[in-house]
């Protein structure tokens, strides 16, 4: 009977092994498809929680789509990418941009993911490039494996539907094409112009 | 019968394992400033050599040709700056090709704990030329252990089997003390946190 049991024990390992390496393997969030089920840390800084609308009072973890707007840009970078670092400059002014425009502020909204990178290190490029808009950190790569393990600085758009329900409308590796250009894109595929 | 069996479910749960470590890919070397020419080998024993300098002891001196032409001494810091030395196993692979850009957006960190950085590899001026050119400029030198092969990697007990070096780091004070070894696993990168609690304690 112990023999038995210890079988089974070992075909459950087995198929639970088998299965978790599976669902780490993603692909590229696909224009026209849902993001990979994500999960975020809740910001601890009252403006980054204020900024994504996540309510105050919110602990544990988030989703993407929770967030209050009707398009996020997700950037995925590391602190180690020198083309992040050179990126940096621009997607502030993107988000200066974004902030400064009454038709635009609130309803787009910027968040990084640092992939590979501890909460210390997204805090260090945070500071070095002064960036204002929450960035999160994937130290174990967990979320980086689920976005297909694109190479950096990528860009992700989704658009939030009034039902709850969202979609990606920009998946694209590389830096933006300008400021100027990335926005009127961003703006034009979501509708919001 | 039933022996049997179980040998064979082990042989599958190990199999499983393997599979799972060798094909579910793992993240490296992740900026586009790459491209495709970063040469992945895979998952490598973690260290692969016997340390032969302590925390405590005098760091041995060196002299090595950096990339920009310049002859760079260990000893040339002696009394006036702390050191850290950055092996990273070999240019054009995973991990190594971001860990120096990292460190180079932080030389203000360095600069406060009156620290230098010494970036040194077993490669080639020309390769190393090569590399560095896709990080940007980097504001620390970058040395070539190259000839006579791994010399300053086996003095301080560093060189793989295979020829490349550890990815270690060195935390040297200003008397030319080793205050800090890190060798770290060869397939991951170092924090940056951990380096820079290190420095701290320096002051």
């Amino acid at each position: 009977m112990k023999k038995i049991r210890a079988l089974y024990f070992i075909v459950i390992i087995t198929v639970c092994i088998f299965t978790y390496s599976l669902s780490l393997a993603g692909s590229p969030p696909a224009v026209g498809g849902t993001l990979p089920d994500i999960k975020l840390s809740m910001p601890k800084d009252m403006a980054d929680k204020n900024y994504l609308g996540l309510g105050l009072f919110g602990f544990g973890s988030f989703k993407i789509p929770e967030i209050k707007a009707r398009l996020v840009i997700v950037e995925i970078f590391s602190m180690y990418c020198p083309y992040c670092q050179r990126e940096a400059p621009n997607v502030n002014q993107l988000y200066a941009k974004i902030e400064q425009n009454p038709s635009l502020k609130g309803k787009i909204k910027i968040i990084g993911i640092g992939v590979g990178n501890t909460s210390y290190e997204v805090g260090t490029f945070k500071k070095k490039y002064n960036v204002s808009f929450p960035l999160f950190d994937d130290a174990d790569y967990i979320i980086h494996k689920m976005v297909g393990e694109v190479r950096t600085p990528y860009f992700i758009g989704v658009k939030m539907n009034p039902d709850g329900s969202h979609q990606v409308i920009y998946s694209k590796l590389g830096e933006m094409e300008g400021v100027d250009q990335f926005l009127a894109t961003m703006t034009r595929l979501s509708g919001l112009q | 019968m039933k022996r049997y069996v179980k040998y064979a479910l082990i042989v599958l749960l190990i199999g499983t394992f393997v599979i799972t470590v060798a094909f579910v890919p793992t993240a490296y070397s992740l900026s586009d400033a790459y491209k495709n020419n970063i040469y992945n080998p895979g998952i490598l024993k973690p260290t692969d050599s016997v340390l032969k300098v302590k925390v405590g002891k005098p760091a041995p001196d060196f002299t090595l040709k950096a990339v920009s032409g310049d002859a760079v001494s260990l000893k040339q810091y002696l009394g006036k700056k702390n050191v850290v030395i950055s092996f990273v196993p070999a240019a054009w692979t995973p991990v190594c090709s971001d860990q120096w850009p990292g460190y180079n957006i932080v030389k203000d960190m360095f600069d406060q704990y009156d620290a230098v950085l010494l970036g040194i590899t077993v490669d080639n001026i020309p390769t190393l030329f090569s590399w560095t050119n896709q990080m940007g400029k980097l504001w620390f030198p970058v040395l070539s252990d190259f000839w006579p092969h791994g010399r300053v990697a086996k003095k301080y007990g560093v060189l793989r089997s295979d020829g490349t070096s550890e990815r270690a780091l060195f935390v040297i004070d200003k008397k030319g003390i080793i205050r800090y070894i890190d060798v770290h696993d060869i397939n991951k990168r170092p924090p940056l946190e951990d380096l820079i609690r290190e420095l701290e304690k320096l002051k």
